[in-house]
């Protein structure tokens, strides 16, 4: 990878994040980033790359904008106001102010006059820089749909002069959730890809972990510190979660030698510091759980009476049918696999989860260790029924072949 | 990727320009092209004359035949094409929305498709 390729990747998201505060304007800022870039790979085989290379693209882009912007005539008088505010707008050899454009454009996205179904679609576009294509196939849309989304939404920020900042403590009930929510998104997107070649998009993971770091720097909501610990925790597994063939490395198969122990102490200390305040957060209670897992040497040692009531807990904070699956496995591991199965099967009656295959391979596996291979069987094909990638009709294939008969 | 930028038109689209607008037209067109190609994403473009130009080819069980051209009739026609490259759909549009015909027609952006070649499974 050459040296422009790999500061695109690095700083093109905070770029455009400060050009998008500087020009006001989404559509500007992306052709100035770009041209930014096309400068820089023009100038820096030749120069060196500058020791400050995002403030020399921000400069290098609103130098460009100005540009296009006084060549086409009509625009005079914004051009006017940004010139006029170039002064100001220096960029400093140092880049601190102009750390937090990012977190502050996260806010922007997620503004409560902004749809919610716009609000994801268009910070994982502008924040994360994941393309049009890339967020419709995340969310098994349509292209089209996705980009005329966000043409619609950018239009409505700059029709209603949205202000790129993070709010006051006192405004930010209402506003922290839609932009934690987001935040979680971006991680995601990068721990489990829906997308691209590799099934870790490790610039993303590190993002998200840089924006909600920088979150809690500035509003140390118990919410926000909840999520920062839950995405250092499950981090910290990453170097775990893929084989040597790529295929995903379930938890009680990794290595734990290559867990994170740095990143575990920190989310660990997140955790206990979240839990201080009332009440507590879903992703705090999350975090707890993963950072129960974490503390294990072995998969053996895992203390499954823990997570089974911190699920109890999280069961009353979210409610919802993929949790109660959770909540159901955690207590197969405690009370054992009987009283698993009961959860599981009502469950699956009451039929929000007839669909979802981790519910019939759960209740699955649970049959095996039960040693009731009939029904297991039934449960296991029940799952592939649902299940489209190959990795995972090979593991559960697997499981079928090895139960006795 | 790449993504072809169709200009719709119709009939009569510059009879609301003087002749002096119409050259200023003609000029921001080929300055545009010129842009896209300093700021990387052009490929190619080219203006059609009308579709009473056209001749229309077919082969049918080894027969060529020739026929006028089946847009006559209607009022849309393609009138031209930029092809770009763009890092994204939403990047393609407003690269799209900057071509001065998008103020007087119609611009259909549509990605190419790569036809994956049938001997490389």
């Amino acid at each position: 990878m050459s040296d422009i390729e790999a500061i695109w990747r690095a700083e093109s998201g905070r770029v455009l994040a400060t050009l998008i505060r500087l020009l006001r304007d989404f559509d500007r800022a992306e052709e100035a980033l770009h041209d930014a870039f096309l400068a820089a790979s023009e100038q820096w085989p030749k120069t060196g790359v500058p020791g400050n290379p995002r403030a020399w693209l921000v400069s290098a882009g609103r130098f460009k904008a100005i540009d296009r912007i006084r060549r086409r005539a009509k625009f005079a008088d914004i051009a006017t106001e940004i010139a006029a505010t170039e002064e100001e707008a220096w960029m400093p050899e140092d880049a601190e102010p102009i750390a937090d454009d990012a977190l502050r454009l996260i806010f922007t996205c997620c503004h409560p006059e902004i749809p919610a179904d716009g609000r994801i679609a268009l910070t994982l576009r502008e924040v994360a820089g994941l393309t049009t294509e890339e967020i419709a196939a995340a969310f098994l849309s349509r292209t089209p749909a996705i980009a005329q989304r966000i043409v619609r939404v950018k239009a409505l920020i700059r029709e209603l002069a949205l202000p790129y900042e993070v709010p006051e403590p006192e405004q930010l009930a209402g506003r922290l959730d839609a932009v934690l929510h987001v935040i979680y998104l971006i991680f995601n997107e990068g721990y489990s890809a829906s997308h691209g070649e590799a099934a870790i998009r490790t610039e993303l993971c590190a993002e998200a972990i840089r924006l909600c770091r920088q979150l809690v720097e500035l509003r140390p909501e118990p919410d926000a510190l909840g999520l920062l610990a839950l995405l250092l925790l499950q981090d910290a597994r990453r170097g775990a979660r893929v084989g040597p063939e790529g295929d995903i490395v379930l938890l009680a198969d990794q290595d734990r030698q290559r867990w994170d122990r740095a990143q575990i102490r920190e989310g660990t200390a997140l955790v206990r510091r979240a839990f201080a305040h009332q009440p507590v957060a879903a992703y705090t209670i999350e975090a707890a759980i993963a950072a129960v897992h974490c503390a294990a040497a072995t998969a053996e040692e895992t203390d499954w009476a823990e997570i089974a009531a911190l699920y109890d807990v999280l069961v009353r904070a979210d409610g919802s049918p993929v949790v109660q699956l959770n909540r159901a496995v955690a207590v197969a591991m405690r009370n054992g696999p009987e009283a698993g199965l009961r959860l599981i099967e009502d469950l699956l009656e009451r039929g929000e989860l007839g669909r979802f295959r981790y519910a019939h391979a759960a209740k699955a596996d649970l049959l095996r260790r039960l040693g009731r291979s009939h029904e297991a069987r039934a449960a296991y094909e029940r799952a592939l029924q649902f299940t489209e990638q190959a990795a995972e009709r090979r593991f559960i294939d697997g499981r079928i072949s090895g139960l006795a008969d | 990727m790449r993504y072809l930028c169709l200009v719709h038109t119709g009939p009569d689209i510059f009879s609301g320009l003087s002749e002096a607008e119409r050259r200023e037209f003609d000029r921001d067109s080929l300055n545009y092209d010129k842009d896209l190609e300093a700021s990387g994403h052009f490929i190619a473009a080219e203006a059609l004359q009308g579709p009473e130009t056209a001749v229309i080819v077919k082969v049918r069980s080894g027969e060529m035949s020739t026929t006028d051209g089946p847009f006559s009739e209607t009022k849309e026609h393609l009138g031209g094409f930029i092809l770009i490259e763009a890092r994204d759909m939403n990047e393609a549009i407003r690269l799209a929305a900057g071509i001065p015909m998008a103020r007087l027609a119609t611009i259909e952006v549509r990605p190419v498709y790569s036809i994956p070649d049938p001997d490389r499974p």
